[in-house]
């Protein structure tokens, strides 16, 4: 420690040229950073999963439905604790398709199925005695200035109601809202009450989408999910079983591999800042020979001096890396607003930052070993002589 | 001597110098190849987006949903109004004087990736006999057609290349009983070759549906007052709510949120990687004229004026950019022309395979981008070499 005031002096002896390199070095974290909230917003269904919840949709394809009727039998399959479901709208808002999700559920099963969506008892309370009511995630309510209390019309690009029509009006009754990051992406979403739509939908009544159990054990899932299964084969309407972690892994693959686009960029990335940062520490050190070999005459060890080069490598990248970091920190909320809410909410997650931290630590040593080497092979003599 | 002699003099003597200096060259070259290369890349991909479902359809045909349904996934049309929109007069005709058209059965069937086990949503379509005679792009390159009446599929090029067991000779599992493949088709290269076709009578008993998802049909005017003719009928006829459209203006809608979104990435993220690239160039070229003071302060002394010593810094910046951008360019070619992916399309909600077309456009694209960097990251050293006093120059060298 008490050699950094001099690996710090020497680190900033060029000012321009450290401080232009540390920018590209910072704006190349920050991308990192981006980038990193980006895939894992996207994969954040995996990560909000609970490990106690499985999904049931049809067996062949998720759009065909189920009957209602499967939620009691499923309730007796040993080891399931509570069943919810949930049927898709397909919502159309201000001529927009697909503006928002909009679930059909049965309000008490749904919110009991899922406690991380906080909302204020009286509001539960009213969307379960509503039949036309509705709830809605905070950030909707946000993003279109909605007041609990309003009417909302929205139509239905699948369902026509029994005159025909896809106009379709709902009391809004309350919001929910999610403290976790990774949960609040599975808000964007409006719960209307299936009472009402399934007895005021055209066709398609009595059947709804997909279930959702929870279990007791979640070393029981696959167990239950095979019981399940197992009860509805060979009849009309076979279901598909699996944990909810699966589920969201699962839809998103059906994306493509966002992960392999990620990493690839990021590796053009650091590549270009190891030849940058690599190229800067080179030519520090070749300007610096006389003076390292100074600090050799005055008794510093090979080691010691070695160490000093290295440790200028790092101290470039961390404070690099950190400044690239905190400017991503600080710039993802106003990102999450610029995109109106319709893009899951973007965070920089604990494990960005150890990620970060690793792969600085790594272009430091990539950089920083080479002059160290030649500096630790140095001869005083030699450098001394060499210039001038 | 003229300026523009002296210019010449003096970037020849720079340019020169440039393999004297090569690490600090390479970090520009390097800096901006990477920043071409990532972005003529993304580009490529959503440009192979926006031409698979761009080519698919002719403004000759139309397609027919339900009013109020944007997409064929959510549409639904009854078969009696099928029957309907089939006699309509403004609906081309065959020979034998039957209608050109096709109503369809469109639903999404799971089928693992190459090598992976999780389901994604390939779309089916289940299609009528004249179909064919509707879509004359359609061609069978291995196997032969499905027979009516039995549970046969043909499979699109890029379906069976992207979804495991679609070879033809496969049996695929979906609803009640298997279905064998007995052909591959293309379709110049559009939207359909991701799907898989059936014979919709098949379809609609296995996957017990009464109704179909679309119609097909082609224009017997194909002009702006024929299809008017051909909408005006239909809004004649109270038992009809159905919603008309070209077919490649349907095609064109059903990819703009995933275009949008592939263009918002390759953009922020080049702009990102511009922005440090361009860092690296100021470096470079401000250790450039470091390690050449005295030679330009010497030629100013002579009488060289400071114009030419900013021209050449510029052209020397620009040059390795120029360099820069063409290797990132050559590389987002070689690696990604022509390769294939398949994704979710969020309008269908349903799986879409194309191909990256790197085309001439977007390659320019990445060269202007490494000559804009290259100026910005010229400029600036490029005025410091040309302000420096001549004395103060020679003297702290």
């Amino acid at each position: 420690m008490k050699y950094l005031p001099l690996v710090w002096s020497q680190l900033f002896r060029r000012k321009t040229r450290t401080v232009l390199t540390l920018l590209s070095v910072l704006v190349a974290f920050l991308l990192f950073g981006l980038l990193q909230a980006v895939q894992i917003a996207f994969e954040s269904g995996a990560d909000s999963a609970d490990a106690k919840r499985l999904l049931t949709t049809a067996r062949y394809s998720i759009i065909e439905p189920l009957p209602m009727s499967y939620a009691l039998r499923m309730e007796r399959v040993q080891g399931v604790v509570a069943v919810a479901y949930a049927d898709w709208f397909g919502a159309k808002y201000q001529n927009e398709s697909n503006a928002f999700a909009v679930f059909a559920v049965d309000p008490a099963r749904y919110l009991d199925m899922y406690p991380e969506f906080e909302i204020a008892p009286a509001q539960r309370e009213a969307f379960m005695k509503t039949r036309t009511g509705a709830v809605a995630g905070k950030r909707l309510m946000d993003r279109y200035g909605w007041k609990v209390g309003q009417k909302l019309p929205i139509s239905s690009e699948i369902h026509a109601k029994t005159d025909g029509s896809l106009d379709w009006e709902f009391d809004l009754v309350g919001v929910f809202d999610a403290e976790d990051p990774a949960v609040r992406a599975n808000t964007d979403v409006v719960l209307i009450n299936v009472a009402y739509f399934d007895e005021a939908r055209q066709s398609g009544r009595g059947k709804t989408g997909w279930y959702i159990t929870r279990i007791a054990d979640a070393d029981q899932a696959r167990t239950i999910a095979a019981d399940v299964d197992r009860l509805f084969m060979n009849s009309p309407d076979e279901t598909k079983t699996a944990p909810e972690k699966e589920f969201a892994i699962g839809f998103a693959k059906q994306i493509g591999d966002l992960g392999a686009l990620v990493t690839r960029i990021l590796l053009a990335v650091f590549f270009t800042i190891l030849i940058l940062t690599g190229n800067t520490m080179a030519q520090a050190i070749r300007e610096r020979i006389p003076e390292l070999a100074i600090l050799k005459t005055l008794g510093f060890s090979n080691v010691t001096v070695t160490a000093l080069v290295l440790g200028e490598a790092a101290l470039l990248l961390s404070i690099g890396a950190t400044l690239g970091m905190l400017t991503a920190v600080s710039i993802i909320p106003g990102l999450n607003s610029a995109t109106g809410g319709r893009f899951p909410p973007l965070f920089v997650h604990a494990e960005t930052f150890v990620l970060a931290a690793v792969v600085a630590l790594a272009l430091a040593l990539a950089v920083g070993l080479p002059p160290a080497l030649r500096v630790h092979r140095l001869r005083i003599v030699e450098a001394l002589a060499g210039h001038r | 001597m003229s300026s523009l002699n002296q210019i010449l003099h003096i970037t020849l003597i720079n340019l020169r110098n440039v393999p004297r200096r090569l690490g600090t060259s390479l970090v520009v070259v390097v800096g901006i190849a990477g920043v071409v290369g990532v972005l003529v890349s993304v580009l490529a991909m959503g440009e192979g987006f926006r031409h698979t479902l761009a080519s698919t359809g002719r403004p000759t045909r139309v397609i027919m949903l339900r009013a109020g349904s944007d997409a064929e996934m959510s549409s639904g049309v009854g078969r009696d109004q099928a029957t309907l929109l089939g006699a309509l007069p403004g609906v081309a005709r065959d020979d034998a004087g039957r209608p050109l058209v096709s109503a369809e059965l469109f639903v999404m069937v799971d089928l693992p990736r190459q090598g992976q086990s999780d389901p994604n949503n390939v779309p089916f379509r289940g299609v009528q006999p004249a179909a064919f005679a509707i879509r004359d792009e359609v061609r069978i390159i291995e196997g032969r057609h499905y027979e009516r009446g039995v549970r046969e599929v043909i499979v699109g090029r890029k379906a069976a290349r992207e979804f495991a067991g679609l070879g033809v000779g496969s049996r695929i599992a979906f609803r009640d009983s298997d279905w064998t493949v007995v052909g591959t088709f293309e379709s110049g290269g559009d939207v359909h070759e991701s799907e898989i076709w059936a014979d919709a009578e098949v379809a609609m008993s296995a996957f017990r549906r009464s109704g179909f998802q679309s119609v097909t049909a082609a224009l017997a005017d194909p002009t702006d007052s024929g299809l008017a003719d051909l909408r005006a009928s239909i809004a004649r006829d109270r038992r009809l709510s159905i919603n008309v459209l070209r077919e490649p203006e349907y095609y064109a809608k059903q990819a703009s949120i995933l275009s949008k979104l592939i263009g918002v990435l390759g953009y922020s993220v080049a702009t990102f990687m511009a922005i440090g690239a361009t860092f690296g160039a100021l470096n470079c070229m401000y250790s450039a004229i470091a390690s050449r003071q005295t030679e330009i302060a010497t030629l100013r002394a002579i009488g060289f004026g400071g114009a030419p010593v900013v021209v050449s810094v510029m052209i020397e910046a620009l040059a390795l950019a120029l360099i820069g951008g063409v290797l990132g360019a050559t590389l987002a070619y070689v690696y990604c022309d022509g390769a294939s992916l398949s994704t979710l399309n969020f309008n269908t909600f349903s799986q879409v395979a194309f191909d990256f077309r790197v085309t001439p456009g977007l390659l320019a694209r990445g060269l202007v981008w490494a000559l804009l960097i290259g100026a910005a990251g010229g400029l600036l050293p490029a005025i410091r070499a040309a302000r420096v006093p001549v004395t103060v120059a020679l003297r702290t060298a």
